[in-house]
């Protein structure tokens, strides 16, 4: 018999629950590490270097050794900084940037034994929000280790990051609404069910080919500033900040902002795909087992492309300056946002 | 059972982060004290079955509003408060004040309780709901709440702005 989750005894659901936590946070912070691994790589070939080689073959183990060096590494804290908010701060960051896994889907319901369950650790009418809540409370983390550090790098890298967050959060929440409307709803599960099948049988019904093609560009451009990525990445420009927010911290507080960095684009990445690109839907195939991993495949298979734009995009293009950051999010991001959200509402309610 | 434990639990918290945020002296402390109390009144309003409005808590006051407080106390570099006289004598005559105004709150609230009590969930909780009130059977006042706002706008442009006099002698 196939038992949903509603039909579970408690005990029951707490095991499924911490069985998925635990897989989902291992396979997040491996993927961190990668990423990492991955960036480095790339970037080095796009600038004729070879990059990590020495750490086991092609450097694959070099997560690895700087994980123990970051470990091991002696945990200075400058005598000038307030101590609370300076060890909180990292924690924050952490925190919140590894909370909003928890309501991303990443393929179809599973059957073991009986038991039904979504690989997803929950799903939650309001997905979407709790994703936007939990990543502008990310920005926490940046702008009191800013503070806190009481210096003046610190300080001007917490500033320029909490006012570059917060004006480019607007623009992504406005990108993000035409797709809630074509799909109807707040779920990430629903919002990827409603993209499955085809157009004349064989362009995809995914948002971006659902007229949201421009919502995808507003949201891939606001969230590359939301995570502090290169073009946007002012608030730790290290030719005018030598590192920006996190210049006072160092060992595994240093790697902690490190980490957070990359979960936040892997939950883009992620976002992205799901809401823009169809999620997990692709070509299904072969025996039984095989049907059950392609959709997970097809969907690591984006999140991977996602992650590569986004180091292409540091390999190539140069850092905008602080002025044409904030003009760039009022003056064009934010306005094409808004027409796109109306042209979207106007269309859906001649349709319906 | 779990519910009323948990309810409690977001009380308290708020309760205390309130406290807190009185208690600091450096306003950055207050400002996160404040962050918390807005998070457990999500947590609250979440138990209350309006996730709607849990989330948006959490994102416009929590995310976006206390961001923007933090924001303006580092750039001022605001330092500790100091206590004068005049803030002795406050506190004097404010603790017990409030003290007797909450209790008095309290054992009114608890007289009343049977009359106006609904069930958790009971009141619109989902965004469909929210949005049908919102846009079609409050809509005057939300028309109006959003061109005051927009009023409160233009006003902060305005004081912001540089006056007219100044312009063009622009320091480099």
């Amino acid at each position: 018999m196939v038992r949903n989750e509603n039909t579970l005894s408690v005990t029951a659901f707490i095991v499924i629950s911490v069985i998925k936590i635990v897989i989902a946070i291992a396979v997040l912070l491996t993927a961190v590490a990668y990423t990492v691994w991955l960036e480095r790589k790339v970037v080095g070939h796009i600038q004729n270097r070879w990059g990590p080689t020495r750490v086991g073959p092609f450097g694959l183990l070099q997560p690895i050794a700087d994980g123990l060096k970051f470990i091991f590494k002696e945990d200075l804290t400058p005598p000038h900084v307030y101590k609370p908010l300076y060890i909180a701060a990292p924690m924050i960051a952490l925190i919140f940037a590894l909370t909003s896994i928890s309501v991303i889907p990443v393929g179809n319901w599973v059957t073991v034994d009986g038991v039904s369950t979504p690989l997803q650790i929950t799903d939650v009418n309001i997905g979407l929000l709790i994703i936007l809540g939990v990543t502008s409370l990310g920005v926490y983390g940046v702008a009191l280790a800013g503070w806190s550090s009481n210096s003046k790098y610190s300080l001007l890298g917490g500033l320029r990051a909490s006012a570059q967050m917060v004006s480019y959060e607007i623009a992504l929440g406005l990108s993000l609404i035409g797709v809630l409307i074509t799909a109807g709803s707040f779920s990430l599960r629903d919002i990827v069910d409603a993209q499955g099948g085809t157009f004349w049988g064989f362009i995809p019904r995914w948002n971006i080919f659902q007229g949201q093609i421009v919502a995808f560009f507003i949201y891939l451009t606001a969230a590359y500033a939301e995570t502090n990525r290169v073009p946007f990445d002012l608030p730790e420009a290290e030719t005018e900040l030598v590192a920006g927010y996190h210049t006072e911290y160092s060992a595994m507080k240093f790697a902690m902002f490190f980490m957070a960095e990359y979960a936040n684009m892997i939950t883009v990445a992620c976002l992205a795909s799901l809401l823009f690109l169809g999620g997990w839907h692709g070509p299904l195939f072969g025996p039984p087992i095989l049907q059950a991993v392609l959709p997970v495949f097809w969907f690591v298979l984006r999140v991977f492309v996602f992650l590569f734009i986004y180091i292409w995009v540091r390999g190539t293009l140069p850092r905008f300056r602080y002025d044409q950051l904030m003009a760039f999010g009022w003056k064009y991001l934010l306005p094409l946002a808004t027409a796109n959200l109306v042209i979207t509402a106007l269309v859906v309610a001649l349709r319906s | 059972m779990l519910h009323l434990i948990l309810f409690s639990i977001f009380g308290l918290i708020c309760v205390a982060g309130a406290v807190n945020l009185l208690v600091q002296r450096h306003p950055i402390n207050s400002a996160l004290s404040l962050v918390v109390v807005m998070g457990s009144l999500a947590g609250e309003y979440l138990l209350l079955g309006a996730e709607f409005v849990a989330a948006i808590q959490v994102i416009v006051y929590a995310g976006a509003i206390m961001v923007l407080f933090i924001f303006v106390i580092m750039l001022l570099n605001a330092g500790e408060e100091e206590r004068t006289k005049g803030s002795r004598v406050a506190m004097l005559i404010g603790i017990p004040g409030m003290l007797i105004g909450s209790v008095l709150l309290a054992w009114v609230l608890i007289g009343h309780s049977d009359t106006g009590a609904v069930a958790a969930g009971a009141l619109p909780g989902p965004p469909k709901t929210i949005g049908w009130l919102l846009f079609h059977d409050y809509l005057l006042p939300f028309e109006i709440t959003s061109v005051l706002v927009l009023i409160a706008i233009v006003g902060a442009v305005v004081l912001a702005a540089r006056p007219e006099s100044a312009k063009g002698t622009r320091e480099v």
